[in-house]
Formats: C-alpha cells, structure tokens, sequence
C-alpha cells in the first residue's frame, strides 16, 4: 500500500487498576483493552463489534484522546499521538469527532440547536457571525434540517432529528474520522435507515472515516468496510464486511451472527447457542478469552493464548485454524 | 381452534393530558390460544405497552384510563372484576416480563425471598415445601446451583441470570398467559439468543399463551406465530408470521420490513420512511399513516379505514384492500 492508513492503532491497550480499601491498594487489573492492532482508512468505515464489557467503549474513548493508553499507540496520518505537541494534539482532535448513542443526553436543552451546531466553530476558529450563521445552515441542510430549526431547541425535536443535530456537530470542523458510538440504537426502527442512509450519503460526499459501533450486527455489516469482533479486550476476528458478517470463521463471531436474528422466519440456519454467561475482564480465562464458552473447544485452548493471524482473508485468533499456529 | 386463553375485543385506553385525550389504545382485537406466541409489533408510542398493561388492568391511573372493550381470559372479563380479583390473577393467572429486569426485582431482598413471595400468597406453601419448589423454579430457568443463588441479592446477579429470576417468578403460577415486555432488549446477543430458547421451553412446557412485544423483527420471526402491527394504537396489520412476512399488505409493514438492513443482502441504500412517528395528540383525519404513506390516496387523508379482511387469517387498515 502507498498512502498510510487514516488512522492506525498498533498493540493499543488500555489497563484499569480496581482499588480498594481506605490506601488504595491495587486489587485487581481490568483488561479493558488488551493489546489491539487496527487501521481505518480515508473514507472508510471500521465496524466494531462485542457484548458488554469487550472494550468497545474504551477503544473509541482512546481513539477521541479522553483516555491514554496504558502501552501501544495510535498513528494519525502517520504520526504516533504521543509525540504530538498542543497544537499538533488540537489539531487531532478537531479531525475525530463522535456521535453518541443517546440524542437527548448529548444535546444542551438550553442551547439553541444554532448555538450547538456552531460551538466547535466559535471554540476553535472564532468566525465572524456572518460566516459562522452560513457555516451552521450549510451544516444544517447537510443532515437534511431546514434553515428555522437553528432558531429552535432541542425539545422541539424527535429522537431522529435531535440525532442529525448530533451528526451537524460533529461534522462542524470537517473532521477527517467520526466515533459513531451506537448512533442509531436510540431511534425508532422506521427512523434508523433514514440515519443510516444519511451517514452513508455524507461519507460519500466528504469522503469522511467512519468508527462505527453497534450491537445491531446487520446495521454494522451494512455501513462498514471493515469489521472487527471483540471479546473481552480481544479482537478474535477482522476482516472484509462481507467474509465477517457471512462468512465468520471464529467461532465466538460465529456464534454472534448467528444470535442476530434474520427477517426471514422460514430461515433454517444452524443455530449457535453459548452456554455460559461473559466472564468478568477483572479475571479473564487463561489461554484463549473464549475457551469457556467455546462449543469447540480444545485442550490448547485452555493453555495457550491463539495469536491473531490470516486465516481465509481475514485475520482470526483461534487455534482451529493452522494459519495462526507459530 | 380451541376457545383461546386471551380474547380482546375493541380494547380502548385512553390518557388525558393538558395537549388532549390520546388514544394510547383504539380499539384493539386479538385473541391468543394455548402455546401460542402473538408477536406485538411497533414503535414508541404505537401503544403496544398500554395494550399489555391495559389486559393486566395496570394502566398509571388517574391518567390513563380503560374506557372500552373486554378482555377475556378463559371467558371471563376481566374488566368487570375487581381490585382485589385482580390481584389475584395477576403473577398467578396472567404473569409479565418486562425490559429491565431491575424494574421487577426488589434490590433489597434476596432472590429466594422474591421468588417465595407468590408462592406463599398464592400457593399456601411453607416449610421444606416451599424452599424446594423456590429450588426448582430457579433451577428450571437454567441458573446453575439454584439452592445457593436463593441467598443472593439483585446486584450479585448478572443482567441475563436476573431476567432469569424474573422468568422463574413469572412461571410460579404457572400462568395461562405470558406477556414479554421487550424481555431481552436490555440483554446482550449471546445472552439474548440463550434467553429466547428459554421462554420457548417455558411456553412448550406449561402450553402457555404468549403475548411477545418487541420491536425487534428478527425476534419476531424466530418466536411468534402470528404477529399484529401496530400503529398509533391501533393494529393496522395482523396475520400468521411467515405469511405476514413474505406478503406484508399493509404499507407501513412493508415499509418497516424494507427499512431494516438485512445481513444476507448487500444494498447501497435502504428503503427509509419519510417522516416522524405520528404525534398521539395531533393525529391527522383519515389514516394515521397517511402521512408517511408511500401509496396514499385521497381517501386516506379524510377517511379512517377499517379493517379489511383480504384472506382468512389476515387483516389489513387499509384503503387499498377496498373492494373496487
């Protein structure tokens, strides 16, 4: 490849020490984020998926910079993030911007949507009123809201709106990638598609990365390039949408998309159902994360740790493929 | 068909706010029979909790109130018994599970203690009795060493195994008639899947009739046999699952199941619905849906339409179903 990623995260891990008592004594160490190596590229989408507790959250929150890593880093254009200077890191983060889950939380009530689509303006380049009035209707017709909703707040709004109020905001600076963390999971069915279908036309036009997290597994197989699957602070599976999403070779991912369940009620699919419930992260499993709940399990599972390596066009870490063996 | 365990007939819930009277609920019929699973399908505000809560007569009073129709179950109505008749129908005859297992568990008091409470009102057990039933129910529900989970507490408890208390507690009865709240929406996929499997057990074991709420599509195709859809509190479309599914007659059922992103099919757009759910206290004359319609005609903006029945098993609220 000739141009480096948009982004690249190399053995990103992120530590959380759980302390207890009146001295604070380390107890125990949450595995948040566990050594995980990524790339997004420039107008692509990464779909990131997992239940609770994988480490989706802290992934997108090391990305945005409000965590550091406890090892690894992050690459942004081919610079590592550590060794930015202020300006360099201001400059980062007015290119990643995020879109939350939940509209009516990340949205001032007592700001007129205006004065929210603007702040990043107002904050980072000071504009004119002039230019900042015409800068927030562009970005207003851009999510598909007329010109008088800049005048209004949010609690005139439906969730759907309120969510392409969201998407104006974080589109203010012209960011280079944007964290959609769940940003349909809050809506209603009949309004996602019409988000889904607005996030997709906005990359096509900005040529905008995408991080898109969600637990809806066909919304996420639908807006991304490429998907990662996480368990427990692991990525088990990356690869081509398309290959992860229906073709899965780990079993966990396997047994994932086979838990999301199709339109069709005459589908026979074979059925995964894991026993087990998502072990802690204060205490995961040694060998591989999966191993306890893992319908094909083997005794090297239980012992050694699978790398993540090519297997079939993607890349997998389980031992059931002879690509990863070392 | 059997009689069914649950009959509704023309069920009418209306709330009175300072906008106006909403009709939260507008005339709904459905009838559910034994081991069957009605999946009740819509948005938020579509009416599809008031429905659930109206048949279990637990609408919030004062403002919400029950104003027609009749609820039947096994051929008594409901809406004509007591407080007191009520109570004890509800947990025993008619259970609910809803969304957020914590909604129904009390966090200050064990497991074991919630789990013995019908059992004691309603049952009349005690002693060893009572302490091996709460075994069995928490053991039925799939929750590994149940006699010592009886002492633990809501918090010790994961999301999944909690939502399994809840479903234990349901069972207790056991009850004529199920009625899932979004049971699993609060739950993780792998956990989801395990619990889906679980109320189909349930149900197949006590033959139980099964009111299911969801959102989810998926979950109604893998779960219920036959579905209603329902739109600014009425059902504008029910009939068997697979056939509703394949041929959805009803523009808004077409429109939601075109709208959702499917795993198996790679498409560039999806089919999006125009518009904003309809507001409850504004609806517009004629049909609700009118607006958001793809298809809709002159007579959709002043005339409501009833229920069309185009073939056995089915019906539709719409104007393009009317005899030419």
């Amino acid at each position: 490849m000739s141009a480096p990623p948009l982004l690249e995260a190399r053995a990103l891990t992120k530590h959380f020490p759980v302390r207890r008592g009146i001295l604070g004594r380390q107890a125990g160490l949450v595995r948040a984020v566990d050594s995980i190596s990524f790339t997004i590229d420039a107008g692509r989408t990464l779909g990131l998926v997992g239940e609770s507790g994988c480490g989706k959250t802290t992934t997108s929150r090391l990305i945005l910079h409000v965590a550091t890593p406890t090892s690894g880093s992050i690459r942004f254009e081919g610079a590592p993030l550590v060794e930015l200077d202020r300006d360099g890191l201001r400059r980062y983060r007015r290119s990643v911007q995020a879109v939350f889950q939940d509209p009516y939380a990340s949205l001032d009530p007592r700001m007129r949507v205006g004065a929210i689509v603007g702040e990043p303006l107002v904050i980072n380049e000071r504009p004119e009123t002039a230019t900042l009035r015409k800068r927030v209707l562009e970005l207003l017709e851009l999510v598909g809201l007329p010109a008088r909703a800049a005048e209004l707040f949010p609690h005139e709004f439906s969730g759907g709106q309120r969510q392409r109020i969201a998407i104006a905001r974080a589109l203010a600076l012209s960011p280079k990638l944007v964290v959609l963390d769940e940003p349909v999971s809050a809506l209603d069915v009949s309004i996602r598609a019409q988000i889904l279908n607005l996030l997709r036309g906005l990359q096509r036009r900005l040529g905008v990365s995408f991080l898109f997290i969600a637990h809806d597994l066909a919304a996420v197989a639908h807006m991304s390039d490429t998907i990662a699957v996480m368990y427990l602070g692991k990525i088990v599976e990356l690869g081509a949408a398309a290959d992860v999403a229906l073709r899965p070779k780990h079993p966990y991912t396997q047994a994932l998309f086979s838990a999301a369940l199709p339109l069709d009620p005459g589908a026979r699919r074979e059925e995964i159902i894991l026993s087990g419930e998502i072990p802690s992260p204060l205490d995961p499993p040694p060998g591989c994360r999966f191993h306890t709940r893992c319908p094909v399990v083997m005794e090297r599972c239980r012992r050694d740790e699978p790398p993540l390596a090519p297997a079939e066009g993607r890349l997998v870490a389980c031992h059931l493929y002879p690509g990863s063996a070392t | 068909m059997s009689a069914p365990v649950i009959a509704v007939e023309d069920l009418r819930t209306h709330i009175v706010t300072r906008w106006g009277t909403i009709k939260a609920v507008d005339g709904v019929s459905f009838a559910v029979g034994e081991g069957e699973t009605l999946g009740l399908v819509g948005e938020s505000g579509s009416g599809k909790s008031m429905t659930c809560l109206s048949v279990l007569r637990l609408v919030p009073r004062p403002a919400a109130r029950i104003v027609g129709g009749r609820v039947r179950l096994d051929g008594e109505d409901l809406l004509q018994k007591s407080a007191r008749e009520m109570q004890r129908i509800r947990g025993k005859r008619v259970a609910m599970i809803l969304q957020d297992p914590m909604s129904s568990l009390n966090p200050v008091f064990s497991v074991g203690m919630q789990i013995r409470e019908p059992l004691i009102s309603y049952h009349g057990l005690a002693g060893r009795a009572l302490r091996d039933r709460a075994v069995e129910l928490l053991g039925s529900v799939g929750i590994s060493s149940p006699a010592a989970r009886l002492r633990a507490f809501p918090h010790q408890l994961s999301g999944g195994m909690r939502q399994r208390v809840v479903g234990a507690m349901a069972i207790s009865g056991p009850p004529r008639l199920l009625i899932a709240d979004e049971p699993t929406t609060s739950l993780d996929l792998t956990i989801q899947a395990q619990y889906l499997r679980l109320l189909k057990d349930l149900q197949t074991r006590h033959r139980l009739a099964m009111i299911f709420v969801t959102h989810n599509l998926g979950i109604v195709a893998k779960m219920c046999d036959r579905v209603a859809v329902m739109y600014a509190g009425r059902i504008v479309e029910a009939g068997p699952v697979e056939a509703l599914f394949r041929t959805p007659r009803h523009p808004y059922t077409r429109a939601l199941l075109e709208s959702v992103p499917r795993l198996s099919e790679s498409t560039d757009w999806l089919t999006a619905i125009e518009g904003q759910p309809p507001d409850l206290a504004a609806l517009p004359p004629g049909c609700a849906f009118a607006p958001r319609c793809p298809r809709v005609m002159e007579r959709c903006r002043a005339e409501e339409p009833p229920e069309f029945t185009p073939t056995a098993g089915r019906s539709s609220r719409c104007w393009l179903e009317a005899p030419a």
